[in-house]
């Protein structure tokens, strides 16, 4: 069945759903600047958004961005600063939300950009950057990523950006500020995590998308929510929007 | 006391063999790939790079045999996320072994800021529980002695050189830049020289117009290149946009390791110098990349 949107966009819609009104985010590139810049312009127009690179604003850039660093995201912000104001202000408790991708991410949410494979005959992979910053530090975050039984594993490779580690209160006993991830967004559902157990939880399949083909990709028993629920589909409205921002789909892909 | 020296008379005099080098300091903007790019023709070798994400600077260099180690919280290609140079060189020691001592963005701003004020190590609470300490890291977890939270310790780092891009600077070194900086400010304060590469030289009054913009003094200034679009193909506010198609070129290119070098040759060995990189640009392209009708801000009154 053909969908009048791709998986991105899909994504891009939940991820700006869990952006609250009047929220400081700490934005990363691709999906979740859209996701920022969509939730902005819809159902939280007073979200402050912080770059790591030190810009900071609350209104969309006026011209499509691959990098933060892009002349329009300078363009009209409310702060060009250096990265330990943003970072610190984050270490001090003021970003509530942070996004970040993966390469691989496990069951309790810790999160590898940096090496796949055993020690010392892995693969490498680009690092950190400000993930694992963004993940001991905003008071919570969502994880952002493809959905393959490769990237979705019992336990990471490589603890880059810590999630909550072993479960449980693990993140407190290790000293972590921040309340770590509350959901993972995915080309197949969202997830979100036990409160107890802090274990991933499916908590709604993207339309068109059953638990077996989900728990097919993921590489340990996946814990489903009782209330299992269908991933509300971008609306039209938000759809626009998006392309807007991305309007040749270069971070959303080929729709036309 | 004019500091100025040609981009070439710069890295020969301040980056010799196996210095350790920051730069790339603003993160996707302001890289100075003119003064890598010439790095790269002077065969400069065994070069430690620091910086928190590099685009493809650091990959370039890598490719080039340039580096024997990086100090980095990311490294590969933004718009297109691979690091296929920094793969071959990690995984399979091609063109050179490299070694990587791993951050994040922030610890390499601590451990940048940290020997900025003189201090042996500043505390953080991000990268508790991460593997990050486990690989090359020198940073350490310690109880904090006023409330026993854990923490961790960043050891500072203190380079040999900066080379920092900027919108304008005097002759002296003392340099403008607007638009996000970054880690620049903390480079240029933790190395031993820094290199300012600028956009326009301008007259010190012009800096004295507006200090509040000054990112660095021209007393921590070394040398003061004056280069034009020394940037590209990353954005200087003001000045350039950001020349994707290059970034996607390089991601096409540099797959292979012959495609890399095939690059270099084309664009950095071939032309003698940056002017003659900017020519085979052509004038042209530059030009489409030049924003649109001044955005300037609104003067601010030093008056007294």
């Amino acid at each position: 069945m053909t969908r009048p949107y791709t998986p991105a966009e899909l994504m891009v819609a939940a991820a700006a759903r869990e952006i609250q009104d009047d929220e400081v985010v700490f934005v990363g590139m691709r999906l979740p600047l859209l996701a920022f810049c969509l939730a902005r312009s819809m159902h939280a127009p007073g979200a402050v958004g912080l770059f790591e690179n030190g810009v900071v604003r609350d209104s969309p850039a006026q011209a499509f961005l691959v990098t933060m660093s892009d002349g329009p995201n300078v363009t009209g912000a409310l702060w060009c600063t250096e990265m330990r104001e943003v970072m610190g202000l984050m270490q001090a408790g003021r970003v509530t939300l942070g996004f970040i991708g993966g390469a691989q991410v496990d069951r309790f949410g810790n999160l590898n950009t940096t090496y796949v494979g055993p020690r010392g005959g892995a693969l490498r992979l680009p690092g950190s950057g400000g993930g694992s910053d963004i993940a001991s530090l905003a008071r919570r975050h969502v994880v952002i990523m493809t959905h393959e039984r490769r990237r979705f594993v019992e336990r990471v490779d490589y603890v880059t950006s810590p999630g909550h580690g072993g479960g449980g209160d693990w993140r407190a006993r290790t000293g972590l500020p921040g309340g770590g991830p509350s959901a993972v967004i995915t080309t197949l559902g969202l997830f979100r995590f036990d409160p107890v157990s802090r274990e991933m939880v499916l908590a709604s399949a993207h339309p068109g998308v059953t638990v077996g083909e989900i728990r097919a990709q993921t590489g340990w028993p996946l814990s489903v929510a009782p209330d299992l629920g269908e991933t509300a589909p971008p609306t039209e409205q938000e759809l626009a929007m998006i392309r807007t921002f991305d309007p040749e789909g270069f971070w959303t892909g080929a729709r036309r | 006391m004019s500091k100025v020296l040609t981009l070439a008379e710069a890295l020969r005099r301040h980056v010799p063999d196996g210095a350790t080098v920051v730069l790339g300091t603003a993160l996707e903007c302001l890289i100075p790939f003119a003064a890598a790019h010439e790095l790269i023709r002077q065969r400069r070798r065994e070069l430690t790079l620091v910086g928190p994400i590099s685009d493809i600077c650091f990959e370039q260099l890598i490719a080039a045999g340039c580096v024997r180690r990086i100090v980095a919280a990311w490294v590969g290609n933004v718009q297109h996320g691979a690091a296929y140079a920094f793969r071959r060189a990690l995984e399979q020691g091609i063109p050179c072994p490299l070694e990587i001592e791993d951050h994040s963005n922030f610890s390499i701003a601590l451990a940048l800021e940290a020997a900025a004020q003189g201090v042996p190590y500043l505390p953080t609470r991000s990268l508790l529980g991460s593997d990050l300490l486990s690989t090359g890291s020198r940073a350490r977890v310690a109880p904090c002695p006023f409330t026993g939270v854990p923490l961790v310790l960043v050891p500072a780092l203190a380079p040999d050189v900066a080379i920092l891009h900027v919108q304008r600077a005097d002759a002296a070194g003392n340099c403008h830049a607007w638009g996000p900086t970054g880690v620049s400010a903390a480079a240029g304060k933790a190395s031993r020289a820094v290199i300012v590469v600028t956009e326009e030289l301008v007259d010190p009054a012009v800096i004295r117009s507006d200090p509040n913009r000054t990112l660095l003094p021209g007393f921590l200034v070394t040398a003061v290149v004056h280069q034009p679009w020394g940037a590209h193909p990353s954005p200087v506010q003001g000045h350039y946009n950001r020349d994707h198609p290059v970034y996607a070129d390089w991601h096409a290119r540099s797959a292979s390791a012959e495609g890399a070098v095939a690059w270099l040759d084309e664009w950095v060995r071939g032309p003698r110098d940056h002017s003659a990189y900017l020519a085979k640009l052509g004038q042209a392209r530059l030009d489409r990349l030049r924003p649109g009708a001044a955005k300037l801000a609104e003067p601010v009154d030093y008056a007294c």
